[in-house]
């Protein structure tokens, strides 16, 4: 994407979130500034306990800012009252970690669908149309509308129900999809399915993704932009290419060291227990 | 070739669910594992790699039943014992599992020594306290943990250090085989090396004997094991070396599972992903012919009737396909 024409589509400026007072105060996000662009795939890296998903949830609203500002398309943003943060909600949405709680159980696929629908206004398209739509999302993630329906999402596998979320995704059209680790709880095979959807998101789309992992060979294949979190401090970030293959770092050159390889030897002596 | 430790032939279970419909998860499997070496096992989920390990202890509870098939450890039959016997004398010091979730295996409000002193117990109800905790210190020191731990309780454990400490707990009484099912899925990166470091180190102190490890990443595998077993639908569809599997895959479900692997190397961004389409067949009425056959990119109208065996000897190199070995490598170069 040429220089001008990016648009600025969320960012921050000195970040911070700090849990408790005192002596057992924790500094879990430390002054972070960051741009993320539209139509970019962002991916956050870093170890578990790194503040990857306290900064996750400050990005959606989900918890308070306890410095610093977030700015929306270029606004400082305002989630003050619950209206204000559904409209926020509008731009964001998430994916998370465990699809297997993230539906509400009660609840069958297609009013899971359909909700989407009515929610970017479409409560009073004719029937045929609704459905219509359900089923063009529906064959975007490669499951079988037809099949769905009348089903409730825990009869589906792991990777059929993150697709479904990805399907959610593609019916809301947000500015931003935030995937906190989504593919972490499946297998290899699922994996490279869901990690393509995302990528046809993206570029079919012009969504901004944000994808936070701790797997540093994921972000690689995934990614335009990476920045890598070292104890709630963005330690380097830059385009995929720089930051994996010309690592300046030494946290990132251990991330791309731990990660086993085929190609070349696995050290292991490096461990510190 | 080493003293065998683990030999399992033809081994068959299945789990009983109501209405009748058995589900046949494992189905005459057949492997072995020498003194010193370690085995791979890689497969989609639901392709009854957890199953298989579950199995292998000889301790089937309802739903799981077993059918037909032998386990020997060590020289022993233990395919015909009793669960109670099972749990008292091979449970522990002939064979340790650890499940997937490990991490949450252990009870909140009890500190570690206390689960050491459990496993202990269950074999020598007569064992002193002192001998349990020099045991534990000296064990807990070979292998990097810090002896403090036996005093601590699970919650005020990381994620990484609640697994080794698990893995430390469950082989505590040096078994011959330790089956680790996916130990470090639930792990980043770096948490996941100590895990696999301490495992290495367990082979080469020769605390454990042998290992069968089991995962769906593949490069893991290919760094950890020598030997991989790839399964499908219950059945083993590829067995050989980790380089032979990994590098020179001959089933076609070893060859998909291959274009799915991500590290960061120079050239992975260009390497478009191929994943295998559909799901694994249910097993309750699994298809006749070659299982793999609706989902695989080659298959011939032959494939879905045809009894599709094994080959190879069965030690060596060996793989389920109805091509031979020629016919795979010019199907696979016109591709």
């Amino acid at each position: 994407m040429p220089e001008n024409s990016k648009t600025l589509c969320l960012s921050g400026k000195g970040v911070t979130k700090i849990f408790g007072v005192g002596s057992k105060r924790v500094v879990a996000v430390d002054h972070v500034d960051f741009e993320f662009y539209q139509g970019e795939l962002i991916s956050i890296v870093g170890e578990s306990g790194s503040g990857k998903t306290t900064l996750a949830k400050m990005l959606l609203g989900l918890t308070s800012v306890t410095e610093g500002q977030i700015y929306f398309q270029g606004k400082p943003r305002d989630i003050s009252t619950h209206k204000k943060r559904k409209e926020y909600w509008k731009g964001i949405q998430a994916i998370f970690q465990d699809p297997f709680s993230s539906y509400n159980i009660f609840t069958k696929i297609d009013t899971v669908l359909l909700d989407c629908i009515h929610m970017r206004g479409g409560r009073n398209l004719p029937k045929e149309q609704k459905i219509e739509m359900m089923r063009e999302a529906c064959s975007f993630v490669n499951l079988k509308f037809d099949e769905l329906t009348n089903k409730y999402p825990f009869e589906l596998s792991g990777g059929q129900q993150q697709r479904l979320m990805i399907a959610r995704i593609f019916l809301l059209k947000p500015q931003i999809l935030l995937a906190d680790e989504p593919t972490s709880m499946i297998d290899a095979c699922s994996r490279s399915t869901i990690l393509d959807m995302l990528l046809n998101l993206c570029r079919e789309t012009k969504m901004t993704i944000i994808f936070i992992t701790h797997d540093i060979g994921l972000a690689y294949y995934i990614s335009d932009t990476v920045y890598i979190m070292e104890k709630g401090k963005f330690v380097e970030y830059g385009t995929a290419d720089e930051v994996i293959l010309n690592p300046k770092a030494d946290y990132t050159k251990r991330l791309i060291s731990d990660v086993p390889k085929i190609y070349e030897e696995w050290d292991l002596s490096t461990v510190q227990p | 070739m080493g003293k065998v430790m683990l030999e399992v032939r033809n081994l068959s279970t299945k789990y009983v669910t109501r209405y009748r419909e058995d589900v046949y998860a494992v189905d005459s499997v057949s492997l072995t594992v020498e003194e010193g070496k370690s085995l791979g096992i890689a497969g989609e989920s639901g392709c009854g790699k957890s199953t298989l390990a579950l199995s292998l202890m000889g301790y089937y509870f309802p739903p799981l039943h077993y059918i037909a098939g032998d386990i020997i450890i060590d020289g022993k039959n233990i395919s015909k014992l009793d669960p109670e016997t099972i749990r008292k004398t091979i449970l522990g010091t002939e064979i340790a599992y650890i499940p997937q979730a490990a991490m949450n295996a252990l009870n909140p409000t009890r500190k570690i020594i206390r689960f050491i002193e459990d496993v202990i117990r269950a074999h020598d109800p007569k064992a002193r306290k002192k001998d349990i905790y020099d045991l534990a210190r000296k064990r807990f020191e070979e292998l990097g943990l810090p002896a403090s731990v036996l005093e601590r309780y699970p919650v005020e454990l990381s994620g990484g250090m609640k697994q080794r400490t698990v893995i430390a707990v469950s082989t505590i009484l040096s078994p011959k085989v330790l089956i680790a099912d996916e130990p470090s899925s639930a792990l980043d990166v770096t948490s996941q090396k100590m895990v696999i470091k301490m495992l290495k180190d367990m082979m080469a102190n020769g605390i454990i004997k042998s290992m069968i490890f089991i995962t769906h990443e593949l490069p893991l595998l290919y760094n950890v094991t020598d030997d991989i077993m790839v399964m499908y639908a219950g059945q083993i569809v590829e067995k050989g070396t980790a380089k032979e599997v990994v590098f020179d895959p001959l089933h076609p479900y070893s060859k998909g599972l291959m274009g799915s692997i991500i590290v960061p190397e120079e050239g992975v961004r260009d390497v478009k992903l191929t994943a295998i389409p559909g799901t694994p067949p249910n097993l309750k009425n699994p298809p006749a012919g070659c299982r793999f056959a609706e989902r695989c990119k080659y298959a011939t109208p032959e494939c879905s009737y045809a009894n599709v065996g094994l080959r190879g000897n069965g030690y060596g190199r060996s793989y389920r396909c109805l091509f031979d070995e020629a016919k795979l490598r010019e199907v696979y170069a016109n591709a």
